[in-house]
């Protein structure tokens, strides 16, 4: 199983493509930065009752007065940007896999079944979706987040901010894997592979479910990579606008925001850092659902 | 005797929709009204051209789209209007195999998976015996069972055919429906298929109703054919009258075509037809040949010509035979 996976077609456009092999390296460090940040970061920015105020505005090295102890610099409030950014990482790369997921599901779904069912079934759905589309994404994710937020009680706000966030990015992005879904599923349904579930008398469900879903999922894995950038952008521009996570679960975004003030004042590694973080983790992601695309695509071999 | 399969009257139109609202602005005929019926362990030949509504008239019998108007019945029992549920029963009674053996098997699942779902969708055998019931189907249809764990862009053409015709065997069907099953082979392969599938047939008394445009094909495999032009059967009879002596100029047309090895060997002059297949949308008045007729009359253009019992046993729908059978038809024009 693992030689033939080593040996398929896309394993090969993998191991003889460099920006392939460079993105995914860069993407697998900051993963394994953000999943283990506990072990390997050198402080926890979480833990108040370490940070000193004697240690802010700590330049990054290469400055006078910097040290190895905080090679980042510190903020503030003498909290390690390094550390941080790593934990920050954990929280932005959370909130978009699982805003992600989120809108794989229901927009495979809803593809699914707009495409298999058709008729008004599918001009309903897919209505719905292109009104959805005139929208800007970010426009959507602020009014769910937005009206949510609103018709929660204060107390369990901050609890429940955190999805909150993931519902309303989710939602935001659901339409493109539907449509992408709803398309190829218009193709496989006049196979006669379908056809011939029909006869044997599989239910419907069963026929999207274990026949058509394996064979329009390609797409999705490339868009859903694609999406995950978004959702990550997604999740900074809220928090930077202050409508995302709380400041206790600071994100990249958060950070961005938090940093933003002292920028003019001459402290810009507050800001600068996690900002380039934020660019890093996006391009690595956006090029890897590139390379994806094209491999996956044979029109462009 | 009731017949295995017996089809009364089935129509299948499709609606044209034009327009924003969906207007139907018309009917696409593509099955006109036909009967016919297949008894236990018989094959009918369906033939005729590209469009003529055979392929449809297959599917519309299986239910696999909803039939305009008619009845279908299955061993007497009326199935044209039962829902889903009621009709799994039957669905293990009839089969069907495809055309494209590329396109007919799900490309990822395993060929074992793909003849061992009708097993596990019925519930026919335990989860236990499910391997053993397809390796079995896999040696009866001439393939390794050690294949199973293939998928199917590693067979070749022959060889999927092979896992198409395990999988409509495996619920032990009484009917078989092919849609042009061997016309998308190599003609070696088509020959070790249409013998397979004889064989089948001896085996488990199988009846087949086999969809084709291939005449020689047909005349191999069937023991009754019947001809359709525009959605209709034109003619209906035992496989030798037929191919002996047509009665209806179409058929006699389609015949003249088949390539014959020797020059002359059944002493029949070449019926070129001119022209194209009329749309069957908007269908000539009439008989829908007289369009390209070599022997059409004015009544034909005007009166349309039923499908009723010229010879004993021997159906066709012309207006040639109605003072008396004029056979054959070139010599008495």
């Amino acid at each position: 199983m693992l030689t033939r996976a080593w040996n398929s077609d896309l394993a090969y456009n993998f191991r003889t493509s460099p920006v392939a092999l460079a993105s995914a390296a860069l993407a697998l460090i900051l993963l394994i930065a953000a999943a283990f940040a506990p072990w390997l970061a050198p402080h926890n920015p979480m833990d108040v009752a370490s940070l000193s105020l004697m240690d802010s505005f700590k330049p990054p090295l290469g400055m006078a007065d910097a040290d190895w102890s905080n090679p980042l610099g510190t903020d503030n409030q003498g909290r390690d940007v390094l550390s941080a950014i790593m934990y920050g990482m954990r929280i932005s790369l959370l909130v978009g896999f699982l805003s992600v997921l989120f809108a794989i599901v229901v927009g495979i779904a809803i593809g699914l079944v707009a495409g298999y069912a058709g008729g008004i079934t599918d001009t309903l759905l897919m209505r719905v979706a292109d009104v959805q589309l005139t929208f800007p994404s970010i426009l959507t994710a602020l009014l769910v987040d937005g009206v949510i937020s609103a018709a929660l009680p204060h107390t369990m706000r901050e609890a429940l901010q955190i999805y909150v966030i993931i519902f309303a990015i989710g939602i935001s992005l659901w339409p493109n894997f539907a449509r992408t879904v709803r398309g190829s599923t218009l193709v496989e349904r006049n196979k006669d592979y379908v056809m011939a579930a029909r006869v044997i008398g599989v239910p419907s469900w069963r026929i999207m479910l274990s026949h058509v879903l394996p064979n329009v999922i390609g797409p999705v894995m490339v868009i859903g990579t694609l999406g995950l950038g978004l959702a990550i952008i997604a999740e900074a521009t809220l928090s930077f606008l202050g409508v995302g996570l709380p400041p206790t679960q600071p994100s990249l975004g958060t950070l961005i925001r938090f940093g933003d003030d002292f920028l003019f004042s001459g402290e810009w590694w507050v800001t600068v850092f996690p900002g380039l973080t934020l660019i890093l983790m996006v391009l690595a992601i956006n090029l890897l659902g590139d390379w994806l695309r094209d491999a996956l695509n044979p029109r462009l071999r | 005797m009731t017949a295995l399969l017996e089809i009364r009257d089935l129509k299948k139109h499709f609606p044209i929709h034009k327009g924003v609202f969906s207007r139907v602005a018309g009917q696409v005929r593509a099955v006109d009204g036909i009967s016919f019926h297949i008894d236990r362990g018989e094959t009918l030949g369906l033939v005729g051209e590209s469009g003529c509504g055979k392929s449809t008239a297959g599917r519309t019998l299986l239910r696999l789209l909803e039939p305009t108007s008619g009845q279908i019945l299955i061993g007497g029992e009326d199935i044209t209007d039962l829902d889903a549920k009621a009709l799994m029963p039957f669905r293990q009674r009839m089969q069907m195999i495809y055309q494209d053996p590329y396109a007919s098997l799900n490309p990822r699942m395993t060929a074992g998976d793909i003849v061992g779902e009708p097993l596990t969708i019925h519930r026919t055998c335990a989860p236990n015996e499910r391997n053993e019931r397809v390796a079995a189907l896999f040696t009866r249809v001439g393939l390794r069972p050690a294949l199973m764990h293939s998928y199917p862009h590693e067979f070749s053409g022959g060889q999927r055919q092979r896992v198409g015709i395990a999988r409509a065997l495996a619920l032990n069907p009484a009917l078989i429906v092919g849609d042009e099953p061997v016309s998308a082979l190599d003609v070696s392969i088509q020959a070790q298929i249409i013998n397979l599938l004889m064989d089948l047939q001896d085996e488990y008394k199988l009846s087949y109703l086999f969809v084709a445009h291939d005449l020689g094909v047909v005349e191999h495999i069937s023991h009754r054919v019947a001809v359709m032009y525009l959605g209709r059967i034109v003619e209906m009879t035992d496989k030798l009258s037929l191919f002996e002596a047509p009665l209806h100029p179409y058929t006699e047309a389609l015949l003249s075509a088949v390539p014959i090895p020797k020059s002359g060997a059944r002493g029949r002059k070449r019926v070129i037809l001119t022209g194209d297949v009329p749309s069957p949308i908007n269908p000539p008045s009439g008989c829908h040949f007289h369009t390209r007729c070599p022997y059409a009359m004015q009544r034909c253009r005007n009166e349309e010509p039923a499908l009723r019992e010229v010879i004993a046993n021997h159906l066709a729908a012309c207006h040639l035979h109605d003072s008396g059978v004029r056979l054959p038809l070139a010599k008495a024009g």
